[in-house]
């Protein structure tokens, strides 16, 4: 039970794949300018990511290794094919401003790189599980960056105004910035160091130890 | 000619696919601690954009478009939703091809590259330089130019972000930050410094 447990929130805070794993954060940055729109692509890739990893751990055992990887994409890109084709045909609004990024869910690492660090080596209910947790991880992140930018940049949630902005005669004076791109990755670097202060075992050992400063004891 | 050298230089800085629409993270921010090894996979990508990108081209134009197979008698078909699939069929392809040619023909080049090229395949600007190029209907040329434009600005982005980051290690960083948090800063600074190429009007 505990296994499962592990496997399922693992991935949230203790191995997070964006925070710490520095993977699949080629699409999670350009889509979180709204909660809509992130929620939509962290379902989507929380599924691909699940079913994916279910069917390579059915046929884990029949793939020959050397054209594995091959094989591997061509399982995720069926099922993106199929998420993309349902966006389109339920959430058109959406799938037009997800643009590309839903095909880029092919080339997302966590995708990849879980079908071939988990998938290929444990059987398909686990590898399910291991999907969905990895899903959670991706989607909790993707969701706390979109919070902060879709607030601190519009004033709305979701869509819902929460600060009255100052041009429809309310308070609060929208910060631009944070609608823009760069946005993104200042907010990400501060919760990976909001992270790594609850979760010391974390943290980088640095490259050069910096010596301590002596010269302000002489300058007495 | 003026339409594409402008398209080439909107590829290069306005567009650029790491820094303005984020493509290819992973392997900038994983593989940029050296220089060298940045500008390894950079030209790596330049090669491998500027043959994959025409190549999706011609086989959108062709086959897959709505009505592209009007040459085989069939007007109605429209592949389109088959694109994901093909693309990434030919990206695997051309790698695994290049791989192997260079293995045989040029071992210096390959020795050179060897490790980035399988890595290529699932690098996200690769695949999206494919991808915005059939939701802009670019033609032949146009795309041969906006996949070497594309390489460039992939290359120079990480070449830029590895430089920083060889500095950078001598500097002292507060704990939390070191390593992943402060690259990611980085990078939001460089992609705010390119965002000043927004305003350049070709």
């Amino acid at each position: 039970m505990s296994e499962v447990k592990k496997v399922l929130f693992g991935p949230i805070l203790a191995n997070n794949p964006i925070a710490l794993q520095i993977l699949g954060i080629c699409s999670a940055l350009a889509v979180t300018s709204s909660m809509n729109v992130s929620l939509v692509m962290a379902i989507a890739l929380t599924l691909v990511t699940a079913f994916s990893n279910f069917f390579i751990a059915i046929i884990r055992n029949y793939i020959p290794s050397s054209i594995r990887i091959i094989v591997q994409m061509i399982i995720i890109a069926s099922l993106v094919i199929v998420v993309d084709q349902v966006l389109r045909a339920f959430a058109f609004e959406i799938s037009k401003q997800l643009s590309v990024f839903v095909g880029l869910i092919i080339t997302n690492c966590i995708v990849m790189g879980r079908a071939e660090a988990y998938a290929m080596k444990n059987g398909p209910g686990m590898s399910f599980l291991d999907g969905i947790g990895n899903g959670l991880g991706y989607s909790a992140m993707l969701m706390i960056v979109a919070f902060f930018r879709e607030l601190l940049g519009a004033g709305k949630l979701f869509g819902h105004v929460i600060f009255e902005t100052v041009q429809n005669g309310g308070w609060y004076q929208p910060n631009g910035l944070m609608l823009l791109p760069p946005s993104a990755f200042f907010v990400i670097g501060l919760i990976i160091w909001a992270l790594r202060a609850y979760k010391k075992e974390q943290v980088e050992e640095p490259e050069f130890k910096i010596a301590a400063n002596s010269r302000a004891q002489e300058a007495l | 000619m003026e339409h594409l050298i402008s398209l080439f230089v909107k590829a290069v800085f306005v567009e650029n696919m790491a820094l303005a629409f984020f493509l290819g993270m992973c392997t900038l921010l994983a593989l940029s601690k050296k220089v060298e090894t940045a500008l390894g996979l950079g030209i790596a990508v330049i090669v491998v954009l500027t043959i994959t990108v025409p190549l999706n081209n011609l086989l959108y134009q062709n086959l897959l478009k709505d009505g592209a197979l009007q040459w085989a008698g069939l007007p109605n078909v429209d592949l389109s939703f088959l694109g994901l699939l093909s693309y990434i069929g030919v990206i695997a392809a051309v790698v695994q091809i290049l791989e192997m040619t260079l293995d045989k023909y040029m071992p210096a080049l390959y020795n050179a590259l060897g490790v980035f090229l399988p890595l290529i395949t699932v690098n996200c600007a690769i695949m999206g330089a494919s991808l915005f190029m059939v939701e802009r209907d670019y033609n032949f040329s146009e795309s041969v130019v906006y996949g070497v434009g594309a390489g460039i600005g992939w290359a120079l982005a990480i070449a830029a972000l590895a430089g920083i980051r060889e500095k950078l290690k001598y500097s002292d960083v507060p704990a939390g930050l070191r390593g992943l948090g402060i690259t990611f800063i980085t990078v939001g600074l460089m992609s705010l410094g390119f965002m000043s190429f927004s305003g350049v009007q070709l």
